[in-house]
């Protein structure tokens, strides 16, 4: 049984009358079920693209600016790992195992289907009201001192109000506006300034990064700043209620009951 | 059976026909305009396919970004190298005058060139950028002879779709489709920074493609083979490092 209306807002009811035990839904679901499908998609295909990742960057675990860069010269910085190619002076004395065939054709099918599954969803965004609605704070919901309050209460680990299961509060919003239209923007960008082909049709494409090299120095790093926003989108769901959360992006609803455990 | 079932039997199946024959037509016109990559097949085929047709559609006659001489790298990285084989090792006693680039396959009439006959041919430079698949780079000017110039010479067939290119190291070709084979900054490449091309860079003869990625940019050339199959050759996936898990069509 699901419990009836509580003050927490949208959750499903049975309707008093008419029909008897028939569950009416009253509200529409918590999650679309285009958000739920390209959420689920992209998840996928990002969890592929970091392995991949990954794997290329074993490859060569040293980063550059400007146009070029290689193991004759300076590098800007460089991870201390072992690396899968022989000439790459890491101070390991081992060479890993190349994996970069299967890895950059599985980087590449996931990123074309990240890419699908990112248009579908920003299209539909937009002529759905869904980020009008869900993820643009309204004029009278910006305040710093919210967000203020939120980040403290987040940084102090306190559990989301229960308002938060059917909304996104103002850092959410904000948080999941800079993924969307600026964070997976700028690593598709970066990527394609990558492409000697691309950049042949569209040189403004790595021209306008600084060179071959630094666009590769911020594919990394935007990459970085892709995985740091998961590590705290997955504790902000399990300090909420893992179950509950991930329910709620799976089926589309919310149990207000159930809510937290 | 109702009519109502009938009619959605109908229905259904119109719109089953209709579906696999709009995928057959987007396949067919795909092929036609050569957007189907010798390696279209398995787990990846799709994402081979998809980088290889849009980036056709785009590229076809682009021109790989050039360089000023003050952005010549002073230290360029040749990577790593097989040993030379003996063969190799006698043709480099002789200052490589006995190395001949041979051109079969669909053409007029076969032939086989010496490296003075290639440099008798009008030169051409371009400074551009060496990219590995690895991420490292750097930037070198390269002279030789546009491919395109040597394959007007032997006369191409026009149903020619590829030309496959072998290298001295053991086990070691490729192939390219006739958009970059006939591109004018794929070269048969002689010459470095103004000089011989170094043996650790390719020399005496390398192909040239500055839009796809070092890997495709083979050293040591000595033939080449046009064709309208790549069936023919090895596993049919285009290239020895294509059966080594390294994509075909490399312009990312």
């Amino acid at each position: 049984m699901e419990t009836v209306g509580s003050a927490q807002g949208p959750v499903e009811v049975f309707a008093a009358s008419s029909v008897p035990a028939v569950p009416a839904r009253t509200v529409p679901p918590r999650h679309s079920v285009l958000v739920r499908i390209t959420h689920w998609i992209t998840t996928l295909c990002f969890f592929a693209l970091l392995l991949t990742g990954a794997e290329i960057v074993i490859s060569h675990p040293r980063f550059y600016w400007g146009e070029t860069g290689n193991v004759l010269t300076k590098p800007l910085f460089q991870l201390h790992i072992p690396s899968s190619r022989k000439l790459v002076p890491t101070g390991y004395g081992y060479v890993l195992p190349d994996q970069n065939g299967w890895s950059r054709a599985l980087h590449f099918q996931a990123a074309w289907l990240a890419v699908l599954t990112g248009l579908l969803y920003a299209i539909s965004g937009f002529f759905t009201g869904h980020f009008r609605k869900n993820l643009l704070p309204g004029k009278s919901a910006f305040s710093w001192r919210v967000l203020w309050h939120e980040i403290t209460d987040r940084l102090r680990l306190k559990r989301p109000s229960d308002a938060d299961a059917s909304s996104y509060n103002l850092l959410q919003r904000l948080s999941y506006l800079l993924v969307i239209f600026v964070l997976f923007p700028l690593v598709i960008w970066t990527g394609l300034a990558l492409s000697p082909a691309f950049d042949s049709a569209f040189p403004a494409t790595v021209t306008l990064l600084g060179g071959r090299q630094s666009a590769r120095t911020l594919h990394f790093f935007v990459s970085v700043a892709l995985v740091l926003f998961l590590l705290v989108h997955l504790m902000m769901i399990f300090l909420a209620g893992f179950w509950s959360r991930t329910r709620a992006m799976i089926t589309g609803r919310i149990d207000a009951r159930k809510e937290g455990t | 059976m109702s009519n109502l079932s009938r009619r959605k039997l109908i229905l259904s199946g119109l719109t089953a026909t209709a579906g696999v024959a709009g995928l057959g037509v987007a396949a067919r016109l795909a092929q036609k305009y050569g957007l189907v990559p010798p390696d279209h097949g398995g787990l990846y085929g799709p994402g081979e396919t998809l980088t290889y047709a849009a980036q056709r559609l785009l590229t076809r006659h682009s021109m790989a970004r050039e360089f000023s001489r003050s952005q010549i790298s002073p230290r360029p990285f040749p990577n790593e190298l097989a040993p030379l084989t003996d063969d190799f090792k006698r043709l480099q006693a002789g200052g490589f005058a006995d190395w001949r680039l041979t051109v079969d396959g669909m053409v007029h009439e076969s032939a086989s060139f010496s490296l003075s006959d290639l440099k008798s041919y009008p030169s051409r430079s371009h400074i551009t950028e060496v990219v590995c698949e690895e991420g490292w780079s750097y930037i070198a000017e390269w002279i030789g002879v546009p491919l395109s110039h040597v394959l007007n010479l032997v006369g191409v067939h026009p149903q020619a779709r590829y030309v496959v290119y072998t290298s001295t190291e053991p086990d070691t070709w490729d192939s390219i489709d006739m958009a970059d084979a006939l591109h004018p900054q794929t070269f048969l490449t002689y010459g470095m920074n103004g000089g011989e091309l170094p043996v650790p860079h390719g020399g005496p003869l390398r192909m040239r493609l500055p839009r796809q990625i070092g890997y495709k940019s083979l050293k040591f050339i000595n033939r080449l083979t046009v064709t309208d199959d790549m069936k023919k050759f090895g596993k049919g996936l285009g290239s020895a490092a294509r059966e080594a898990g390294y994509a075909w069509y490399v312009g990312i």
